[in-house]
C-alpha cells in the first residue's frame, strides 16, 4: 500500500493498522489497541484504485480513485446517472451481474485486490453488505428467517444462528418491534422496518463494509431519521459507504463526502468542507442547488 | 349564496358517444353470448347423456368387452388415465422446469437460450397426434423395452406435449419474480445456485405448480397420442409396461360402437373425464388465489 496514492482524508484511519505490515506513515501505532478490544477492528478499510466501470461500450465510472476509512461513513453524492450507484455496486462486485456490464480496475480491501485471479465473488459479497433503495425482504419468509437467510446462504451452524438473528435485529432496531411476530412474513412490516429489517439480514451475516444504495429514498421522513440514527450507531462496527440523492443526509450523516460528476470523481473531503467550503466549482455549484 | 349547484360549465356527453357507447356495449355483450352458449351447451349435454350412465359398477369393473349383455364399466380407463398422466408428469414437470430454470437464471439472452425458447414455441404448437406418432415410430415399432404397445410409451407421448406447457409457463412465472430479490440474495454472499433454490424457486412456486396443474390437465384429455401408443385394453393394469387403458380412448372406442348401453358408456366416462380436468383446474384455481392473498402486502 503506498499512501501517496489515497487521495482523500485519512484523518479517522489513524487507530488502523493495515494488515501486511507495510503501515502507512500516518498510522499511529501499528497492531495497537489488541489487548483492549478482542475483535481488533483494525480493518475494515477500502481503497479504490483507478475503478472504471462500463455497461457494453458505454463507460458509466471513469477511473475513480477513492478511500473509505473504517469507522467513518462515507456519503457518495451527484445527479442521477453520474455513475455513482455503479461504482459502489463495483465494490461488491454486483456491477457484473448484469448482462454485458463489466469493472476495471482495482477494489482493495484491507489491502488485498477484490478483483483479483483467485478471489471468489461470493467471498467478496460475504464481507462487504449492501442495502438497496427500495426494501425487498424475501417475500416467501419469515422475519426470522429473512434475517437467518445470509446466514443459511453461507452455512452457518444451526446453533449460532437464533443469537445472531437476534444480534443482528437489536443492532438494525427492530428487535422490540418485531420479538413477539418473528414468525410472520417480512412483507407484512412497513417500509421503514422492512428496510431495517433490510439492514439486519445485512449485518447478520458480519460482514467489513456496508453499502447503502439510496436507502431512504423510498421510506417517509420518520423512517428515514430512523435510519439515519441507525447509521450513527452502526458505524463503530462497520465501514458505512452510503449512495444518496439527498443533500441534507449526507451533511447529517456523513464524515466524508464525495462528489461525483458524468462517472468522474470531482471531489472528496471532510463533509463540513464539501458543503461549506469545496474546491471545486462543480460541486459548489451542486451543493447549492445551481444544477443536479 | 345559492344552495342548488350551479349547471356545470362543462359541455355534456354528445348524443354522439352515446350512440357509440350503446352499440359498442351491445357488440360486446353479443360476442359474450354467442361464445358462451356452445360452452354451456357441451356441458349440459355431456350431462344430461353421462349422468344417467354412472354407477358403483360404472367406476369399480372393468370393460367385459361383450357386445350385448353385462359390458362392464371404466375402471381399468380411470385408473390408466391416472398413470399415465402421472408418470407423464413426473417426468415432464420436473424437466420443464428445470428448462425453464435455465432460461432464465443462466441462459440469459445467449444463443442456445434463444434457440432453446424457439423449440419450445415450436413445440407448443405441434398437433398432438405428432407426438403420437413419433413416439409409435421409435418406441412402438422398435418393440423398445421388451414391449409393442405400453402405458408408459403413452406417458412419453404426454410428457413431450406437455414439457413445452410447463416450460412456457414456468418461464413466464420465474421472470415475473423481481430481480431486486436476486439481487438481495446475491449481495448476502449466496452462491448463484442456493439464489435459484432458497429465493426464486419459492417465490414463483405457487404460479409453477399451477402452470403445471394446467399441462396435466390438458394432457388427461388427450386422445390421439395414446391410441397407437398405450392403445386400448380391458383389464385393469399397474405394469407401466402393458398397454393400458384410458379415458378418452375408451370414450373413442365406446362412441363407434352401434350399441347404445356403450355410447352410453362413452357419455358416462365423459362425464368422469371432465369431472378429474375440472378438480385438477380448481386446485390449480385455489392456489393461485392462495398465493396472490399472501403476496399482497
Amino acid at each position: 500500500m503506498n499512501p501517496d496514492k489515497i487521495d482523500t482524508s485519512r484523518e479517522a484511519a489513524g487507530a488502523e493498522a493495515p494488515q501486511g505490515g507495510t503501515a502507512p506513515a500516518t498510522a499511529g501505532s501499528p497492531g495497537g489497541e489488541q489487548p483492549a478490544s478482542p475483535p481488533a477492528p483494525a480493518k475494515r478499510q477500502v481503497e479504490l484504485r483507478g475503478l472504471s466501470a462500463y455497461y457494453g461500450d458505454h463507460q458509466a465510472v471513469k477511473h475513480v480513485g477513492l478511500y473509505f476509512a473504517a469507522t467513518d461513513v462515507t456519503a457518495i453524492i451527484g445527479p442521477s446517472g453520474c455513475g455513482k450507484s455503479t461504482m459502489v455496486r463495483c465494490v461488491n462486485r454486483m456491477h457484473e451481474e448484469i448482462p454485458g456490464a463489466r469493472a476495471e480496475g482495482e477494489v482493495l480491501l484491507d489491502g488485498g485486490d477484490l478483483y483479483g485471479p483467485d478471489v471468489d465473488v461470493v467471498a467478496v459479497r460475504r464481507a462487504v453488505g449492501m442495502v438497496f433503495q427500495k426494501p425487498n425482504p424475501f417475500p416467501t419468509m419469515s422475519i426470522f428467517d429473512n434475517v437467518a437467510s445470509g446466514l443459511r446462504f453461507t452455512g452457518t451452524a444451526r446453533g449460532e444462528v437464533d443469537d445472531r438473528v437476534r444480534k443482528a435485529l437489536s443492532e438494525a432496531g427492530l428487535w422490540e418491534e418485531v420479538k413477539d411476530r418473528l414468525g410472520k412474513p417480512g412483507l407484512g412490516l412497513s417500509g421503514g422496518q422492512q428496510q431495517r429489517l433490510c439492514i439486519a439480514r445485512a449485518l447478520a451475516v458480519d460482514p467489513e463494509v456496508l453499502l447503502m444504495d439510496e436507502p431512504c429514498s423510498a421510506l417517509d421522513p420518520v423512517a428515514t431519521l430512523r435510519i439515519e440514527e441507525l447509521i450513527g450507531e452502526l458505524k463503530q462496527r462497520v465501514t458505512i459507504v452510503i449512495v444518496t440523492h439527498n443533500m441534507q443526509q449526507a451533511a447529517r450523516v456523513a464524515d466524508t463526502t464525495a462528489f461525483m460528476l458524468g462517472g468522474e470523481l470531482v471531489e472528496v473531503a471532510p463533509t463540513d468542507k464539501v458543503f461549506t467550503n469545496p474546491d471545486d466549482e462543480r460541486t459548489e455549484q451542486y451543493v447549492t442547488g445551481k444544477f443536479g | 349564496m345559492e344552495s342548488a349547484s350551479l349547471p356545470s360549465p362543462l359541455p355534456p356527453v354528445s348524443a354522439r358517444r352515446r350512440r357509440a357507447d350503446r352499440l359498442a356495449r351491445s357488440l360486446l355483450w353479443t360476442a359474450t353470448g354467442v361464445a358462451i352458449v356452445p360452452l354451456v351447451l357441451i356441458v349440459f349435454y355431456i350431462l344430461s347423456k353421462g349422468l344417467g350412465a354412472l354407477s358403483l359398477e360404472f367406476f369399480t369393473t372393468d370393460p367385459t368387452g361383450n357386445f350385448f349383455g353385462d359390458q362392464g364399466g371404466v375402471k381399468s380407463a380411470i385408473l390408466g388415465t391416472i398413470e399415465i398422466v402421472g408418470f407423464a408428469a413426473l417426468v415432464a414437470v420436473p424437466l420443464g422446469v428445470a428448462v425453464a430454470l435455465y432460461l432464465t437464471e443462466y441462459g440469459g439472452n445467449g444463443r442456445l437460450a434463444r434457440s432453446v425458447r424457439f423449440f419450445v414455441d415450436v413445440m407448443t404448437g405441434v398437433p398432438s397426434i405428432v407426438f403420437g406418432l413419433f413416439i409409435y415410430l421409435t418406441l412402438v415399432l422398435g418393440g423398445f423395452g421388451g414391449s409393442s404397445f405400453a402405458g408408459w410409451k403413452g406417458s412419453a407421448a404426454l410428457a413431450l406435449l406437455m414439457l413445452p406447457i410447463v416450460t412456457r409457463s414456468a418461464e413466464v412465472v420465474l421472470q415475473l419474480v423481481p430481480n431486486s430479490l436476486r439481487e438481495a440474495a446475491l449481495a448476502l454472499g449466496a452462491p448463484r445456485w442456493k439464489v435459484t433454490a432458497r429465493v426464486v424457486l419459492p417465490s414463483a412456486a405457487s404460479g409453477i405448480v399451477t402452470g403445471s396443474l394446467l399441462a396435466i390437465a390438458r394432457a388427461a384429455g388427450e386422445t390421439a397420442p395414446l391410441l397407437f401408443t398405450a392403445t386400448i385394453v380391458k383389464a385393469t393394469t399397474f405394469d407401466l409396461n402393458e398397454p393400458m387403458n384410458s379415458l378418452p380412448a375408451q370414450i373413442f372406442q365406446d362412441l363407434k360402437q352401434p350399441n347404445d348401453e356403450l355410447v352410453q358408456r362413452a357419455w358416462g366416462a365423459a362425464v368422469t373425464l371432465v369431472a378429474m380436468i375440472l378438480i385438477v383446474t380448481l386446485i390449480a384455481k385455489l392456489i393461485q388465489r392462495r398465493s396472490r392473498v399472501q403476496g399482497a402486502p
